[in-house]
């Protein structure tokens, strides 16, 4: 189909970003404010030959689209917070066995059932640490309609060529908001494809790579038989408690992911070339953000801001430009205080790191941030 | 040569061993998942089904640990959530012959919700169920499925609770093929992985194994042999019992608790979501076109 305008809601476009990266499998259980994604999906995805399954709960959803993209298949589910919370188990999984498969979170007020249907972005240090264990994970936060159709195709690209679960972090505001969004061509989107082996069955070892550290893991049937586990495996795909085995398996996957920084990170700036005070933001808020510089400027005040569109690996060597000839620099989060530690952890001064948060279920406004700004 | 060295050398068995696994298994001797293993893989070898085309999907547990030593598809998931991975498999490939290996503990416990629903969509999917009425590799703790008064770390005053029937759990939630046999019956045993394998729609096979190290030995129940054997003389069928009954004045109800039922409790025919799904696409495309 050719390029052509829509007028959607971000989680529509998600759906419809899955669709031109060519999702293949969908597994699914409902949840507010992500549900619409699923909804879509059921619609679509049978009408052109894709899988889609409304699973018993969030846990065996993800289960479902692990066990689908170890047979080929380009799979993904979406939840919010307390599904998230459930599909934890499956994705230190899919990070240590090095599967691929995407996991849309529309976030919304937590804890525990929270506010279902209002906006948070409280889920960022869930997304980076959620699952127990050492692992590597990949999140990315779009802020407008248009990026959630992008950033849906990214997450594809990167989880199937990294061969590595990757986390979009959306929020109920931009999944429920409407805004023009310009569909690509499908035909024009660049996809990235799954390694296959190089070697003959005999040879395969599952978890040998070259260089890059990215595996090439065979699709189920294809005629190369072989073992994944969710223990400590050598590159054999076998059980292992060797000391030596583990290190390399671990080391390797987060090797795998910081080889390929260039790729994953994605950063924004606005404003002020040289101002003294910056703004560090994402996702919806980094709207709000945007805003607030416009504001400012108006009044004489002249600010810039980063807008951190690849949250996890943290874009540690941009955040530390970004902060280092500043006086004073703020998080805009709709949470207490979550990302703002990971900056403060990068930057040369974390005293001047400062946050402005919002959590009370309703949508960060201009206003707030400036007002703020002057209190510091 | 003597027939039963010959006979040894030719079991399928041998045709199944991963040639690059160590061994020997995580198993403790005198452990009946073996005898259960070795009718899988003769089930499979005598279909004459395509080892590149078979996935075995196991949970967490002593029996889970099985697949890793035969040379098929083998994926070892998480705890309980073996059949969640296995819908996903068979959904995205109907070609492939899905077989989900897990114990009594990963399937009707912490699994529980995963496997009624399987059952529910008569997904087609061939579970074995070790029932071997413990937690064996965290050490001996009560299951779902342990007897009423039967010791267990956790339970040592006696457990107190109700033990699940695993066959009729899954035949109230829809399960098109439902057996149980014991590792006393191999021959059974073998048949009724057949019958399941060959079943189209979601079939259990629940297998009573014994567990010398921990519940023989926390109950006093002897070594593995002793366990074998009492397995063998509690195992009756339905029409066994039936026919004693009809041989007595006053039928003895307490037959039941003393003896465990075995045989083929469900053998049906019914919707299946694999199928369902494909006429689905069908329907769309004919709309389509």
């Amino acid at each position: 189909m050719p390029e052509r305008i829509a007028f959607l809601q971000g989680n529509e476009a998600c759906a419809e970003g899955a669709l031109l990266a060519g999702v293949q499998f969908y597994g699914g259980y409902p949840i507010t404010p992500s549900t619409e994604i699923a909804e879509l999906l059921s619609k679509r995805l049978p009408e052109i030959g894709g899988k889609f399954i409304q699973m018993e709960d969030e846990i065996a959803a993800l289960g479902a689209c692990i066990g689908a993209s170890l047979t080929g298949l380009k799979s993904m589910t979406a939840s919010s917070g307390p599904g998230m919370s459930l599909k934890q188990e499956h994705i230190g999984y899919a990070a240590l066995c090095d599967v691929p498969v995407v996991i849309v979170d529309v976030q919304r007020g937590g804890p525990s059932t929270g506010l279902p249907t209002q906006v948070s972005q409280a889920d960022v240090m869930q997304a980076r640490w959620g699952t127990h264990g050492d692992h590597p994970i990949i999140a990315i936060a779009p802020s407008s309609v248009e990026e959630v159709l992008y950033m849906t195709i990214k997450a594809f690209n990167l989880s199937e060529k990294l061969m590595t679960p990757v986390i979009v972090l959306t929020d109920e505001v931009i999944g429920h908001m409407r805004e023009k969004v310009k569909i690509p061509d499908k035909d024009k989107i660049e996809l990235w494809e799954r390694k296959k082996p190089a070697v003959s069955p005999e040879d395969y070892k599952p978890f040998d790579t070259d260089d890059d550290d990215i595996p090439a893991l065979a699709t189920f049937g294809s005629g190369y038989r072989y073992n994944v586990t969710g223990l400590m495996h050598d590159r054999a795909g076998f059980p292992t408690t060797r000391p030596d085995e583990v290190q390399d398996l671990l080391d390797r996957i987060h090797r795998k992911i910081e080889k390929h920084i260039d790729i994953i990170t994605d950063v924004e700036y606005y404003g002020e070339e040289n101002a003294s005070l910056g703004f560090i933001s994402y996702g919806s808020s980094a709207r709000t953000t945007k805003k607030a510089v416009q504001v400012l400027k108006q009044k004489g005040i002249n600010t810039n801001m980063m807008r951190i569109k690849t949250l996890w690996p943290i874009p540690a060597k941009e955040i530390f430009e970004f902060c280092k000839d500043k006086e004073k620099v703020f998080v805009v989060e709709m949470n207490m205080g979550q990302y703002i530690h990971p900056v403060k952890s990068v930057s040369d001064d974390p005293y001047k790191i400062k946050g402005i948060y919002r959590y009370d279920g309703d949508f960060i406004t201009p206003r707030e941030i400036i007002d703020r700004v002057g209190g510091f | 040569m003597d027939a039963k060295v010959k006979e040894r050398m030719t079991n399928p068995m041998h045709n199944y061993l991963r040639p690059k696994k160590k061994f020997p298994t995580v198993w403790c001797a005198g452990c009946g998942n073996g005898i259960v293993l070795q009718s899988i893989v003769s089930a499979i070898d005598s279909l004459g089904l395509d080892r590149n085309k078979v996935v075995l999907v196991s949970g967490i547990g002593c029996s889970s640990r099985a697949p890793v030593y035969v040379d098929f598809n083998s994926l070892h998931t998480t705890h309980g959530r073996a059949i969640a991975f296995a819908s996903g498999v068979k959904f995205a490939d109907p070609q492939l012959k899905v077989i989900v290996i897990t114990g009594d503990g990963d399937a009707v416990a912490i699994g529980g919700n995963h496997f009624i629903h399987a059952c529910r969509r008569n997904m087609d999917i061939t579970a074995i169920v070790f029932n071997n009425y413990i937690y064996g590799m965290t050490g001996g703790q009560v299951s779902p499925t342990t007897p009423q008064s039967a010791f267990a770390s956790t339970s040592p005053h006696g457990n107190i609770d109700q033990p699940f029937d695993i066959c009729e759990l899954a035949i109230g939630a829809g399960a098109s093929f439902v057996a149980r046999t014991t590792v006393a019956h191999p021959n059974l045993l073998y048949q009724y992985i057949l019958q399941g394998l060959k079943n189209n729609g979601f079939s259990v096979i629940e297998v009573l194994v014994n567990c010398p190290t921990n519940f023989g030995r926390r109950n006093k129940l002897g070594d593995a042999v002793n366990m074998i054997k009492s397995l063998k003389e509690m195992a009756i069928t339905m029409d066994s019992l039936k026919s004693k009954w009809m041989k007595e004045q006053n039928i003895d109800l307490s037959d039941l608790e003393k003896h465990i039922l075995t045989g083929i409790f469900t053998d049906i025919k019914k919707p299946r979501f694999i199928e369902n799904y494909a006429s689905l696409i069908k329907r769309l495309q004919r709309l389509k076109d």
